[in-house]
């Protein structure tokens, strides 16, 4: 018998294994983020100043929405499979099987999604000041996301037309990220104090991290019975 | 309505339920069931299509919650510390829980790390050492059958929980499993089963659920 420590980093090989097996879901949120945001430009017109001025919105929304995608497969794969029943009998909690394929979202989808804004970011003409900021913005806000759509997919986990439920459930929750995330890339542009957005984002995710697993475990659960 | 089976050994018996009553969406599907099983001992489970056989393995695993009843592990209430169950016990549902994407050898290794043992003596016992390194979605049913009992016997578990094992496994196959329910039996593990044909579990203990 191993500790659960171990149980854990098992757990999330697992999946970070199954996620390189299928790097094509990987690579296509990542591609989406990447030519949703592209479109901007064409839409809006060329204007330098509008697009610097769009650009944090622009880059939170286009992130929010490829987070999104892998979502439905995220335990949807795992119930179809069988699979379910071993994760939740493997000597885990409910709620830590639930964290593990949370981290393991974040880090095939939420990672990449963050190297990637790095460069939108360039393409509008945000200025070098803001970057780090918009960076360090959704290097919490992606965790926050896959917290929250990971409680999201296990809670809808089942149902039918889950994956029609799973925008409806993430994005109003996900809306104080949005918020915060972009309000302080705005404050860093203007010149002003961009800390207490910052703060306030870090405070969000520190309430979605015990929260949302114990939410996705009791969802995982009802969906095994 | 179903007695313990006749020759359970109350005294000794490490797995024990008493009046277990399990509801599906507000359906009774066992109602005052009782079983006890001990060391080395196997239990079938046989009973109509619908008796609740599935949900009776699936309450003894603690995914499905009992209305009523009490589970006792060596006497103590089972479900206190599902963590804690969760190892003793091994669980193999009617679907064989394998990841087409990955390689057999890939599929067994959590289960593998889970229980410290090595995946070679596993996959040697069914005979499927060949098709360790193929996806497992370029098996048969039988070979990934084959591959889901490969991982119950990774487990380090005592109790090995098996819905329909011999599902689409060939005559070999089951001659491979006899000899490994034999094993975990003479080493003090218990087997509990589901079958609507004959398994290869010499004077296992009979229950027949439902009317």
């Amino acid at each position: 018998m191993i500790g659960a420590p171990r149980r854990f980093r098992a757990l999330l090989a697992r999946d970070l294994m199954l996620s390189a097996r299928h790097a094509a879901d990987t690579l296509a949120a990542m591609l989406f983020f990447v030519l949703a945001a592209s479109l901007f430009p064409l839409a809006l017109g060329p204007s330098p100043e509008l697009l610097r001025r769009m650009a944090p919105g622009i880059v939170w929304v286009c992130a929010l929405l490829a987070a999104l995608l892998p979502l439905d497969r995220l335990f949807g794969a795992e119930l179809e499979d069988g699979s379910l029943d071993q994760l939740m009998l493997c000597g885990l909690p409910a709620p830590a099987v639930a964290l593990a394929k949370i981290c393991a979202h974040w880090l095939s989808t939420g990672l990449p999604l963050l190297l990637a804004s790095g460069p939108i970011a360039l393409m509008f003409g945000l200025p070098a000041v803001a970057i780090p900021v918009l960076l360090g913005g959704l290097a919490l806000g992606t965790l926050a996301l896959s917290l929250i759509g990971g409680m999201a997919a296990a809670i809808v986990l089942g149902a039918r037309r889950g994956g029609v439920l799973l925008p409806l459930l993430v994005l109003p929750l996900a809306t104080p990220a949005l918020i915060f995330g972009a309000a302080a890339v705005d404050a860093a542009q203007s010149g002003l104090d961009w800390h207490p957005q910052l703060l306030l984002l870090g405070a969000f995710l520190a309430g979605a991290l015990p929260l949302c697993p114990i939410a996705a475990g009791a969802g995982l659960r009802a969906a095994s019975e | 309505m179903n007695q313990p089976p006749p020759n359970a050994t109350p005294g000794g018996a490490l797995l024990e339920a008493v009046g277990l009553v399990v509801m599906r969406s507000d359906r009774l599907v066992l109602d005052g069931l009782a079983l006890s099983v001990s060391s080395g001992q196997a239990l079938l489970l046989t009973g109509e299509n619908g008796a609740g056989k599935s949900t009776l393995l699936r309450a003894l695993a603690g995914l499905c919650p009992l209305a009523a009843g009490t589970l006792r592990w060596n006497g103590g209430d089972a479900l206190d510390d599902p963590s804690a169950h969760a190892g003793r016990i091994a669980y193999l549902g009617h679907q064989d829980a394998l990841k087409p994407g990955l390689t057999v050898r890939e599929n067994l290794r959590l289960a593998a790390t889970l229980s410290g043992r090595t995946i070679a003596p596993a996959l040697e016992a069914f005979g499927i050492a060949a098709l360790a390194e193929l996806p497992a979605r370029l098996l048969s049913a039988g070979q990934k059958r084959r591959a889901a009992l490969a991982r119950i016997m990774l487990s380090a578990a005592t109790l090995w929980l098996l819905d329909e094992p011999s599902l689409g496994l060939d005559d070999a196959a089951l001659a491979r499993f006899g000899a490994v329910l034999a094993a975990h039996r003479a080493s003090g593990g218990m087997v509990i089963a589901t079958t609507h044909v004959g398994l290869p579990l010499p004077d296992a203990v009979t229950l027949r659920l439902g009317p």
